[in-house]
């Protein structure tokens, strides 16, 4: 909402030199968020001046100009730039008349733009300032021609200030409305606001617009709401008013202009500017009909299937069965509260108005709106809620502005049905308030609070009985009551005390797993990042998938990238987009990793629920278990990413490039930050190298792959041909690993080690030949760990030799060579059974 | 040298003196190591004039066998003494010899880094769970309920709208990217027994395009406390000391009205803090307020004997504040350079 401050004046106290800074704090105390200063942004010497003669020059370019001798000040003075009282100036518009008075900039002044005016040498004269239009100094569209002051009928003497002339000094300050305050969509309710923060005196334009008489009917009006939405009927206050005679060719005066298009609205003609005048200045959406276009009475009702309106911006629409209407006996003539007709729109042909100032229900207003897609300014103040008491008085000040501004004579008997509810009471006990905000409320600052906004305030069993003023639907409560005597008050009384929880556990056994996987993934060297989930239907296919099997994903109704419209299920997609950011920065040695929920809907299952339980109540358990059900998994995903070098080069370092074990060495790290045990075994995954990939498994159920990237799909990525990633579910790893070490006592004997060669076919898995070893060799066994896989010479064809090294140690006693040997050979005995492994010498 | 025929006094004085001269010029252990053989060895003329007390008379050999040990002890001595300069100073060589450059040694480790709006994140989380708050979560595609019914947002409600939601398909089964972490909110009050002190982070979701000041996917913490007799002063004790906490002791905070569905009354969260880029001034950093009763109904809870307090706040932004970030765009790239600023601590 954007208020003049000559307007907001009108209504409310301001002191002189009150700046719009001064408007914006005293607002944002009451909770109106202060958002931008607007001006006309122009600067004098700009003065009233009179053609006093003119000769027509036609160019060598086809246009005409006229040499015009203008009169900027009075008879021997000094004119407002300094110069001589006539100026000669150039102007290319011809509908002007010698003694026409008009607008001059005079060299010096500024035009909004910035544009600023000098002297200048122009079609063989000095052009010596500027006979301005409309659209130049910012007052409107028009530019066929300059402004006249006799068009608006004004007059002012040679030389006068036409700046304020005009209204161009004034300033508006927007403010930021809250969906909760309607009522703040106009002046009456701001100035009523200022008042609530400074003390200044609050004059109602209700109160000064005295309503006609409604003792007649001025014009036939039924409302037949034969299907309320919610239970809500469409239309329960409708006020008419018959202006007759107006001349609607007359120009809106220039205050008016200045205001609205302070304001934001552009001034179309003169019945629809006081239409929309009286809209801004009490809140109150206001139609004006062109009265001799109606076909009989209004009917206030719901549209019917199929049927259609051109709304008046020339479109033609088909109506819903929930929008509410204004009809005549013709059709319909307005779709209620958003937009009217074309068929009965006020033209410059008009000569008698009957005004509607009616009181719309906020949904089906709300729902019209965003079904026609048609946010009007009507509609954004009535699904917010228009005061239901102010329609009689907004239709007697349109046609009051017609009378006064378009030569109009008004019937005097108006038409008013209002069907508006009493407003009930709120019951407000003793001490809630205080109970609430934590300020001991005197009961006379909860009193005057409460009837400074308006509310009737009585006393009641145990407290107050609290009606609040019609102009706040958004008072619904003791709660809201609260907040308004806390905001009038002020927040700034409020004490700060901090409350005393009970004692907590901390983080959970899952959350703290978390904190320290990503802790322990960047020591390792990882840089976290965090990507955003939204990924293309191929990118969920190939790593949402090991085996190409079809997935589902969750689709996103509205997405920004309409290329990315799904939830990933996948955290891999986003690490190489964010991989290859990085490398088009010139960045190519990666360590990425990311923890993020990933979304793995089942296919063929529907999510969500077609219902949803009634608000302010529990729901019941049925209704809950639904809902809870209806949310597709969402688990929580770690991934990694590794390209270029994990070691640079350096001196006497050669470089190390990234490969498939340092993924699986991050794959460890999380291992350890969870005290999980991951096994790793061969795998395979549609986007991963079919020969380097590992699948991730926990207890014998698969969590996640590590691999190398598909180089087919590394080059569709525009990455390195060696790309490592690793994922898994970090929260099934969680959850599978909950444990308690139970601590070995350690043996202080001696160790004995010797190696252990064993000749292999090729592709049997070196962790499993370990395994049968370490089975094999029993207790004595302490370490064991791989140190070479040797193929060629001296080895057959198809076969490798792996060489392990083996420490030994017995609890209770120093190991003999013998005793060592001997378990060396069981091991290898197991190996040979389980994968005919042969000793090597 | 002759032959000694004759332990003499000279002949064993001459023997120490060329004995202890050789001692003197050996300048490395190898010297000294012939050295050694050529003046104790066997055939040296100490061990022979040594060989030579098996003959003398017995009435002499106390004498000359004193002096001939003696001329011995002598040379081992010097022996001894010469080689222990000798070792450290080959020692000393050595370990000369061995100095880096140890600016210019080579690094097998990679630094790696967090993301500062998770550090900051559990940095948050730090300081509630040491005032005994639990922390909770929910998931990002959420039911409409949790994210608006049970939130006190009308479905007709311009509120709603302001929310700039992504619905996921099909819209008319009502889920969506949970636009705020207020869900938790409810979800907490579900599944927990009052007194409840709960901070709910995470990501957050609205149709914002990408730019310098707005991310359509970003991350916020909400607190609740429910509890009897929770008035809106203890809701002003606990975001003072957050963000003192957070900022410094200099830090204040301010609350202005405001509104939200599910908050009543409710406020504006500025706050204050003199090194700010930019000067000393308030910056909005999040809204909060007194749970509204209705939402406590949604929740099951009695709002005649429970009354709570919730506030919510964009990490994002705290982390411009804090941090200087000038650029959100920073925050979502995964630009390695920007978490390795921050390193393992924000």
């Amino acid at each position: 909402m954007r208020v003049p401050l000559s307007w907001l004046a009108e209504y409310v106290e301001l002191v002189p030199g009150t700046t719009p800074e001064d408007v914006h704090a005293a607002l944002v105390k009451v909770g109106l968020e202060e958002e931008e200063v607007h001006g006309f942004e122009l600067q004098g010497p700009i003065v009233v001046g009179e053609v006093l003669e003119f000769v027509e020059e036609p160019q060598s370019n086809g246009k005409t100009i006229r040499w015009c001798q203008v009169r900027v000040a009075p008879e021997g003075e000094t004119a407002a730039d300094g110069g001589d009282a006539v100026h000669g100036i150039v102007c290319g518009a011809r509908n002007f008349f010698a003694g026409d008075k008009v607008v001059v900039t005079l060299p010096g002044s500024v035009l909004p733009g910035p544009f600023p005016i000098a002297a200048r040498k122009t079609y063989g004269h000095v052009s010596d300032g500027m006979i301005a239009s409309a659209r130049e100094l910012g007052l409107g569209e028009d530019h066929d021609g300059i402004l006249r002051l006799a068009e608006l009928g004004i007059d002012a003497p040679v030389g006068s200030d036409a700046i304020e002339l005009l209204g161009l000094n004034d300033a508006a300050v927007e403010i930021n409305v809250t969906p909760d305050r309607g009522y703040a969509f106009s002046i009456r309710g701001v100035a009523r606001e200022y008042a609530h923060a400074t003390g200044a005196a609050f004059r109602d334009p209700v109160a000064l617009s005295a309503p006609a008489d409604a003792s007649g009917e001025a014009f036939p009006v039924v409302i037949a709401d034969d299907a309320p939405i919610r239970g809500r009927v469409g239309s329960s206050v409708f006020a008419t008013r018959i202006v007759r005679g107006v001349d609607p060719s007359r120009p809106t005066p220039p205050w008016m202009v200045a205001r609205l298009k302070l304001a934001g609205i552009r001034s179309l003609s003169l019945l629809i500017d006081i239409t929309n005048y009286v809209m801004l200045e009490f809140g109150q959406p206001m139609h004006g009909y062109d009265l001799d276009t109606l076909v009989g009475g209004i009917t206030v009702r719901r549209a019917r299937e199929g049927e259609t309106i051109e709304t008046l911006d020339g479109k033609q629409r088909t109506l819903h069965v929930e929008d509410l209407l204004i009809t005549d006996e013709a059709g319909p003539i307005g779709i209620a509260g958003v937009m009217g007709g074309a068929r009965t729109e006020m033209s410059d042909a008009t000569r008698n108005v009957l005004i509607e100032a009616a009181n719309f229900d906020t949904v089906s207003i709300a729902r019209a709106a965003r079904r026609h897609k048609l946010p009007s300014e009507a509609s954004r103040r009535f699904e917010r809620g228009v005061d239901p008491e102010i329609a009689a008085a907004a239709a007697s000040r349109v046609a009051q502005l017609m009378v006064d501004l378009a030569g109009g004579t008004a019937d005097p008997v108006g038409g008013l049905i209002d069907e508006t509810p009493a407003r009930e009471a709120i019951a407000l006990p003793d001490g809630y308030v205080s109970g609430l905000i934590g300020v001991e409320y005197t009961d006379a600052e909860i009193r005057e609070a409460l009837a400074e906004i308006g509310a009737r305030v009585d006393e009641a069993e145990g407290g107050l009985a609290v009606t609040p003023p019609s102009w706040r639907p958004d008072l619904t409560g003791k709660a809201e009551l609260a907040e308004e005597v806390a905001r009038l008050v002020g927040y700034h009384r409020i004490p700060s005390v901090l409350p005393v929880a009970p004692p907590g556990r901390g983080l959970t056994r899952a959350q703290r797993l978390r904190k320290r996987t990503a802790d322990v993934l960047a020591a390792g060297g990882g840089t976290e990042v965090l990507a955003f989930p939204f990924v293309a239907e191929r990118d969920n296919a190939v790593f949402g998938s090991a085996d190409g099997e079809p997935v589902a994903s969750v689709r996103v109704a509205n997405a920004l990238d309409a290329s990315r419209p799904f939830l990933r299920r996948s955290l891999l997609p986003g690490l190489i987009e964010i991989a290859r950011r990085n490398l088009s920065r010139g960045l190519v040695d990666l360590e990425l990793f990311e923890l993020g929920l990933v979304f793995l809907p089942e296919a063929g299952r529907a999510y969500g629920t077609a219902v949803l339980p009634a608000a302010a109540a529990r729901p019941s358990d049925a209704e809950l278990a639904a809902l809870i059900d209806g949310i597709p998994p969402q688990p929580r995903h770690v991934a990694v990413l590794f390209t270029g070098d994990v070691v640079e080069k350096q001196p006497g370092q050669p470089a190390v490039p990234a490969g498939l074990a340092d993924a699986l060495d991050a794959v460890r790290r999380i291992a350890l930050a969870t005290g999980g045990e991951i096994e790793v075994v061969q795998g395979r995954h549609q986007a991963m190298h079919p020969g380097r990939t590992a699948e991730l498994r926990v207890g014998g159920v698969r969590i996640g792959y590590a691999g190398e990237l598909h180089p087919t799909i590394a080059e569709e990525a525009d990455l390195p041909r060696v790309v490592a990633v690793a994922e898994l579910d970090l929260d099934a790893l969680i959850v599978a690993t909950d444990r308690t070490v139970e601590a070995s006592p350690l043996g202080t004997h001696p160790a004995a080690t010797q190696d252990l060669s064993l000749v292999v076919p090729i592709e049997t898995p070196a962790a499993e030949v370990g395994a049968a070893v370490r089975e094999g060799a029993g207790e004595l066994l302490e370490a064991l760990h791989l140190v070479d896989d040797y193929r060629g010479q001296g080895v057959a064809e198809g076969s490798k030799s792996l060489t392990f090294a083996l420490r030994f140690r017995a609890a209770d006693r120093t190991l003999t060579a013998a005793e060592a040997s001997e378990a060396k050979l069981a091991g290898a005995r197991l190996a040979a059974e389980r994968f005919g492994a042969a000793i090597r010498d | 040298m002759p032959e000694p025929t004759e332990i003499t006094e000279p002949a064993v004085a001459a023997a120490v003196d060329a004995a202890l001269a050789a001692i003197a010029a050996a300048d490395d252990s190898a010297a000294l190591k012939q050295v050694r053989a050529e003046h104790t060895g066997e055939k040296s003329p100490l061990a022979r004039l040594n060989a030579l007390l098996r003959s003398v008379p017995n009435e002499q050999k106390a004498a000359l066998g004193k002096l001939v040990g003696s001329a011995r002890g002598r040379v081992n001595q010097a022996f001894a003494a010469r080689e222990a300069e000798i070792t450290a100073a080959e020692a000393e060589a050595r370990l000369a010899a061995e100095a880096v450059d140890v600016t210019a040694l080579p690094s097998r480790y990679t630094a790696g880094a967090r993301h500062p709006l998770t550090l900051l994140q559990d940095r948050v989380t730090e300081i509630f769970t040491g005032m005994g708050w639990e922390i909770a979560e929910g998931p990002e595609v959420e039911s409409e309920w949790f994210n608006f019914d049970a939130l006190n947002f009308d479905p007709d409600h311009p509120a709603r709208a302001m929310q700039d939601t992504f619905f996921i398909d099909p819209p008319e089964q009502h889920l969506v990217l949970r636009t705020h972490t207020s869900p938790v909110q409810v979800r907490s009050m579900l599944e927990r027994e009052v007194p409840i002190y709960v901070l709910a982070p995470g990501r957050v979701y609205r149709t914002d395009e990408f730019d310098a000041t707005h991310l359509p996917v970003f991350m916020q913490f909400e607190g609740l406390a429910v509890d009897r007799g929770l008035t809106m002063a203890h809701l002003k004790g606990t975001l003072d000391h957050f963000v003192k906490a957070v900022f410094g002791e200099e830090a204040k905070i301010r609350l202005r009205p405001s509104y939200f569905p599910f908050t009543e009354p409710s406020a504006e969260l500025d706050f204050w803090h003199p090194t700010f880029k930019g000067g000393a001034r308030w910056i909005e950093w999040g809204g909060c307020g007194m749970i509204h009763p209705n939402v406590l109904r949604s929740a099951g809870i009695d709002p005649e004997v429970y009354s709570g307090f919730a506030f919510g706040m964009g990490v994002e932004r705290g982390l411009m504040l804090r941090n200087d970030v000038s650029d959100m765009r920073d925050m979502a790239e995964g630009d390695i350079r920007f978490s390795q600023q921050f390193g393992m601590v924000v």
